[in-house]
Formats: C-alpha cells, structure tokens, sequence
C-alpha cells in the first residue's frame, strides 16, 4: 500500500530533482521542465516499441537525447533571459511548453503510448514478509540510488561543491573563478536528462500523452515548492511525502483528494515560504 | 503639487512636466474602440455571440492587467475569479435565489472581490514563485471545490439552462441570437474600463508602477506597499469577478472551464500579446488573439498550439511590450528618423 506511494514519490523525485536545481541554480521559473520528461518518455518508449531496444539501454537513451537537446537549448535560448523578468521566462517557457505538446502530436500523434515492461519487472515479488508488485520495488530501488548518488555528488564532488557555492551566492562564486556559464548549462542539461529518465520511469503509471507537460507540472512545481529550491534531500522528502499521501487519498477518498494536497501546499508554503527543507533567506 | 512650484525658467522641467500632465488627458483616439465595437453591432449581426466573448475577454484581460501589468503581481490563478464570480451568478440563478442580471454583477463582484482580498491579504506575503504556486494552488483548490460540491455546483457538468431575467424587465437574453447580451455587455465593459482608468492614472495607480517597478525603494519612501498591493489585487478580482458574471449570463450556464489553468494561461497570453500595463494591450491582444483563434484553433488546431508557443517565445524574447509595445518602438523610431532628414 504504502509501497506503491513511496515507487509514485520516487519518479517525482527523479523528475523534480533537475528542476529544483536549475531553479536555485539559476533562478529560472521554468515551466518547460514537464515538456523535458515528456519527451524523454517518448524517446524511450519508441525506441523500445519501434526499434526494439530493450529498456535500460532506452533509459540511458532517452537521458542523452534530452541532455544534449536542453543544452543546445539553454545556450541558445534559455541563457538569454536569466536576468530578465519573472513574467518574461514564466512566459517563455509556456511557449515552449506549447511548442513540445504540438511537436509531439504532429510527428507522434495524440494517442497515448503504452509502456511495455521487460518480462523481469512484471509480476509480484516475494519479499518474505509479503509480496509486492516488482515494478515498484524496482523503481523505489533505483530512486534510492539515485538519490545517494546525487547527495554524495552534491556534497563530495568539487562539481557539486561549485553548484552548492553558486546557489548560495552567485557573484561571490563568480569572482572565485567558478565558470557559471558552464556550470549552468552542465546542471541544466543533466536536470533535464533525470526529468526525461523519470518520464521513462513513469510511463508507466502516469501515462505518456501530448498534454503531459501541463497535466503533470502543477504536481512537480508543488514537489519543488514544498521541497526548497536547489536542496535534493529536500526533494526527495518532498516528493515521497507527496507520492504516498496522494497515492492514499486516492485509493481511500478519491473525490477530495487533490482538494487536500492543494490545502496542505498552501498552508505549509505561507508557514515556511522557503519550502519544508529549504534552508530561509 | 501647484503649478507656481514648478520651475517655468527651466525649459526641459516644463516640457518633463507637460508630457507628465499630459499622460493621462483624454485623447480622441480613445473613442475609436468603442465607435468600433458599436458598429461591429449593426454590420455583423451574425457574429454577435463571438463578439460577446471577444468583449468578456477583453474586460478579463483588463483585470489582470490591473495586476499584473500595473501592480507586477505575477499570478497564474486570475481564472479563480472569473470563475468565481461565473458560480456566483450561477448558483443563485439555478436555484432561483437571485437571477436580476445587473445587481447580479454587483454581487459576484463582491463575492470575487472578498475572496481576491482574503487570499491576497495572505497570499501576497510571499513573491516570486511561491507566490505562482500559492496562486496556482488557489486556483486548483477552488476548482477542486467547484467540482466536489455538485450539489450545489452541478460538478463535471456544471450548470445550465440558467433562468436570468430581462434586463430593466424588458430586454430578453436569447442565447441562440446574443444581440441583447453584445450591448450588455459592451455597456458593463465601458463602465469598468472608466473606472480602471481612472484608478491607474490616480496617485494611486501611480503608486502601484512605483512598486512594479521597485519595491524597496517605495517601502523607503514611505508607502504602504502591502495593502496598496492587496486592495490592487481584490479590486482586480473583483473586475474578473463580473467578467466572469457576464460570462455565466450571456451563455446561461457555467462549468468547471471557467476556473481552469487553461483560460488563465490564455488570458495571461492575451495580456501579453497585447502589451501588458498599457490598459489598451488587453484590447488589442484580445482582438488579435480571438480573431487568430476563432479561424485557426478549429481548421487547424495543432498548427494552433505551436503557432502560440512560437509566438510566447518571441515575445519573451524579443518583443516583451507586445503588439503595442512594437507599435510604440516603430512610432519612435519614424520620429528620430524625421528629426534626422527634416525633409
């Protein structure tokens, strides 16, 4: 019960970690980043349907192709507005946002698109004192992974060191020789890549459609919002303390459910602004 | 500040003084839309019911514009208003407690307007994206509520076949040929455009540019920046409030549309399009939005959404005053080139 929860908060994670970062990196409301999972989904889940290529190797797939497309994208694009207006980058990426859903159902088409999963992930596994579906577990294991990889590379690595001093303060970093440019389009890039490895992930269970980006992005900014900007650990606690009570609400309540989630955010962002882990201004 | 305190041997103060005097003095061409508006009544009788949502459209865009153009409260929720001031003129309708169509405005302006002030009093606390989120989340919380409560709200559906009375007991709503509600509306639509108008170029107005455009330093002179923004932003969803009432009026039924993420991304759309804290943006984006929409959102609906999402990102880019603001950029442009070749 709590499992499924707990496997649903974990693709939130993977999803939101990018984009909790890139907005306390770079202070970009960047509604787009449901549009990078999106697409990240799609690439995986075509390439296995189409061109046969089983599902770990597509993972890996869809996060290159999305990293190196948010990068070309960051340069071009994103980089020009990073000291523009709230309003001017919360508009810019809705467009873009509309540019990806209208992509995708051009080349692709409006169906949704099923994920198959390997034979070795399907069915029940017995863990002893009960079983569960294996799916989850597998998914609960990697987002562990994943999240122990990413703390030990924020706080171990001079890379995450240099992410960790420019959150903090941008011009003091800066003027130590840390070359931001870089920084940003690296962090951004591969914030992108978890978000497409998450929509791979989660396919399964939250559908893969056009209308994804904007269906789900409510959900994701509430993860990051109630997590803290730029704190993974934030958002991991986040995202599995949204995941489970989401998952409980709807299989117990279904009709209030949302209504409760919207409550509990409200109230927790105007008693701690800076979100339930983030650290105050 | 009198006239005698302004320095007249300075040419360049007088001349600032002027055009600031001058700012906010009715010109001619203001009365163009309106002779316009009037005139799309009697050559295009058929396309009455798009003309009325053109100008419900228009009324919301020049809600938020109050603001988000003027006050620089950035908001992604503005539809929590136009859609409660829809229910409130629904849920009386259907249930017959209120259906007189103009006292109705008054009162969903009321009940958006008390709603906009109770969440802004908390929600305006906080800025940036906490302060997106908390209007996103108001937003959903107020659908979700709208879509629980179906007793009272009909859910999923909605409610329709609204029973609104004839305006001054005598002019019939006829949904099918919308020539009573265009004039209704159109009329409503003057009313607060005036008002608005009014406000912006009010020391009070004034003041809320000053906190759009630096908040720390109005705080340093002394102004009341909270409760200048707070009032600002419930007599905003006070204006959405009676847009949405029109709405609910003129198509007698109301559902869960009227307060979804999707019309406050199109009226934001719309306001920027435009060309935002200009009080006409809302009108010419309205215009120009609407007119695309309604002959290419059907043909082609695909081409639509990528057209609009290329068109948001050269905005963002390249063109952030929007069509007025390219306007503007032209007209001074023309004006330097005249000063240079007097020819």
């Amino acid at each position: 019960m709590v499992l499924g929860g707990l496997a649903a908060g974990m693709v939130l994670f993977i999803v939101s970690v990018g984009l909790s970062v890139t907005m306390g990196l770079m202070g970009f409301v960047n509604l787009a980043h449901g549009g990078f999972a999106m697409i990240g989904g799609y690439v995986i889940v075509l390439a296995m349907n189409r061109l046969g290529i089983p599902f770990v190797p597509a993972l890996a797939l869809g996060f290159i192709v999305v990293a190196a497309i948010s990068a070309v994208f960051e340069r071009l694009l994103y980089s020009r507005l990073y000291r523009a207006p709230e309003l001017d980058q919360v508009l810019f990426t809705i467009g873009l946002a509309f540019i990806m859903t209208a992509s995708v159902l051009l080349t692709v088409g409006p169906e949704s698109q099923p994920l198959t999963l390997p034979a070795s992930m399907q069915g029940q596994l017995n863990l002893g004192f009960m079983t569960y579906r294996t799916y989850s577990i597998v998914l609960i294991v990697v987002g562990v992974v994943i999240m122990l990889a990413l703390w030990l590379g924020f706080e171990r690595t001079r890379m995450g060191a240099q992410i960790r001093a420019a959150v903090d303060n941008r011009r003091m970093a800066e003027s130590l020789g840390i070359n931001i440019t870089r920084l940003f389009t690296i962090t951004f890039a591969f914030g992108s890549g978890m978000a497409a490895l998450g929509g791979g992930l989660g396919a399964e269970f939250l559908g893969l459609d056009p209308q994804y980006p904007l269906k789900y992005l409510v959900m994701f900014l509430i993860v990051v919002a109630v997590g803290g900007l730029g704190r993974i650990t934030g958002v991991f606690y986040a995202a599995l303390i949204i995941g489970v009570v989401d998952f409980t609400l709807k299989k117990y309540l279904p009709q209030g459910g949302t209504v409760f989630i919207y409550a509990m955010t409200i109230l927790l962002l105007l008693w701690r602004p800076q979100g339930l882990f983030g650290r105050s201004v | 500040m009198s006239a005698t305190q302004v320095p007249t041997s300075n040419p360049s103060d007088s001349l600032a003084a002027r055009i600031l005097a001058r700012r906010h003095r009715f010109q001619w061409w203001e009365t163009l839309p309106w002779i316009v508006a009037l005139g799309f009544y009697f050559v295009f009788p058929r396309y009455l019911g798009f003309g009325t949502e053109l100008l419900i459209t228009v009324l919301f865009a020049i809600s938020l514009d109050l603001a988000l153009g003027y006050a620089g409260i950035i908001t992604l929720g503005h539809a929590a208003f136009f859609g409660a001031g829809a229910y409130t003129v629904g849920i009386l309708a259907k249930h017959e407690i209120w259906t007189e169509p103009i006292s109705g405005l008054v009162i969903a302006a009321v009940v958006a307007g008390v709603i906009g002030l109770l969440s802004g009093l908390v929600l305006l606390r906080t800025t940036g994206l906490t302060l997106l989120m908390l209007t996103l989340c108001t937003m959903g919380l107020l659908e979700e509520i709208a879509n629980m409560a179906s007793e009272v709200t009909g859910g999923f559906d909605g409610l329709d076949s609204l029973p609104i009375k004839p305006i001054f007991g005598k002019f019939e709503f006829d949904v099918l040929y919308s020539s009573t509600q265009y004039l209704y509306v159109l009329g409503a639509l003057l009313v607060c455009f005036i008002f608005v108008r009014i406000l912006v170029y009010s020391p009070y107005g004034h003041s809320l540019t000053g906190i759009r455009e630096n908040t720390l330093r109005m705080h340093a002179i002394g102004a009341p920046v909270r409760a200048r923004l707070v009032t600002c932003y419930a007599i905003s969803a006070a204006l959405a409030g009676v847009a949405g009432a029109l709405w609910a009026q003129a198509n007698a039924y109301v559902n869960l549309s009227t307060l979804g993420l999707d019309r406050a991304a199109t009226v934001m759309i719309i306001l920027v399009l435009g060309g935002y804290g200009r009080l006409y943006g809302s009108i010419v984006g309205a215009i120009a939005y609407m007119a695309l929409s309604h002959f290419l959102s059907k043909a082609y609906p695909t081409a639509w959404q990528l057209g609009l999402g290329v068109l948001l990102v050269v905005i963002a880019l390249f063109a952030r005053g929007g069509i007025l603001g390219i306007a503007d950029q032209l007209k001074g442009w023309l004006g330097r080139r005249k000063e240079q070749n007097p020819s």
